[in-house]
């Protein structure tokens, strides 16, 4: 078990108050998910405080290449094909039991 | 059905980022391409329901991920859902600090899309217990809001914020391990990591 300091309290890149509280909402920062008062106050620390900056920088861009290294599986062609193929069925099936209107039994199609 | 005709025009170009989630989530392109086809059966389906002028994609992904928990989750019974009990003091960028790479002039960007290859995020991705894995999946790579992945996994959006703050730590962590395994990391002494 590694023992690494605290964050933020002992954390030697977390050097003031400020920059405490701005390190404990880099999740929601990065997921967008603050009022854009608080957003803007981030914002304005992270452009006086290169360490804070950094640490924003370096998660930011690892979800980046987290997400971007995700999508580089090969899609199988085929599978968009097959899906086509049984939306065109549906749409075919379903166009004609509405014309068929309501006269009792659905109709079967061949 | 217009309606119908709409969804196909519409709803086609999501489906690579709709497999390579499905293959996180299922491991297996078998099963990945049957959840992405029953996806599309169930949105063309139910696209009269689809409000339009919302987000498609985000209701395209809501859909495969109710297919995947009702359909595919429950086949097999997994081991892993484990806590993640010992990540929580774990910061990459701490131990990358120590990485001579990482100090060079080039962007965080470059560095980090070198130093791990596909595979290693892929596989990193993978050995995440499945409740961490979802939320990181329509986080991180699919870009859905708390309050989205909330509903899709029918969780409060406090478990969502907490899983995805582990599981990023978990995550990083794997991460790191791999490119310790690659001895790219191996000499970086506790101590430093305490350094200015």
């Amino acid at each position: 078990m590694t023992n690494e300091p605290n964050f933020p309290s002992g954390d030697p890149f977390a050097i003031t108050p400020d920059c405490e509280k701005v390190m404990a909402e880099v999740d929601s920062f990065l997921d967008q998910e603050l009022t854009d008062a608080v957003r803007v106050s981030i914002a304005a620390h992270l452009e006086s405080c290169s360490p804070c900056f950094e640490v924003f920088d370096f998660e930011a861009e690892l979800r980046l290449v987290i997400s971007i290294k995700t999508h580089t599986v090969e899609f199988p062609d085929t599978l968009r094909i097959r899906i086509e193929e049984k939306l065109t069925y549906l749409r075919i099936e379903g166009s004609g039991a509405t014309g068929s209107g309501g006269g009792g039994e659905p109709r079967r199609e061949a | 059905m217009a309606d119908q005709q709409a969804f196909a025009e519409q709803a086609m170009e999501f489906m690579p980022q709709l497999y390579s989630t499905a293959l996180r989530m299922t491991h297996n392109a078998s099963d990945a391409e049957d959840l992405v086809q029953e996806t599309y059966l169930k949105a063309y389906k139910g696209f009269a329901g689809f409000e339009q002028g919302t987000n498609l994609r985000a209701w395209m992904f809501r859909i495969l991920t109710n297919t995947y928990i009702n359909s595919y989750r429950s086949k097999k019974r997994r081991p892993e859902e484990t806590e993640l009990d010992d990540v929580e003091d774990f910061y990459l960028y701490r131990r990358m600090g120590g990485l001579e790479a990482v100090r060079a002039s080039r962007s965080a960007e470059d560095q980090l899309m070198d130093l791990f290859s596909d595979a290693e995020v892929q596989s990193a991705i993978d050995a995440l217990p499945e409740s961490y894995r979802l939320a990181i999946l329509l986080s991180d790579v699919e870009g859905l809001s708390y309050r989205e992945i909330a509903e899709d996994l029918d969780i409060p959006i406090g478990t969502v914020m907490s899983r995805l703050h582990r599981g990023r730590k978990a995550l990083q962590k794997q991460l790191y391990d791999y490119a310790r395994e690659r001895g790219l990391t191996d000499a970086i002494p506790e101590a430093s990591l305490e350094a200015p």
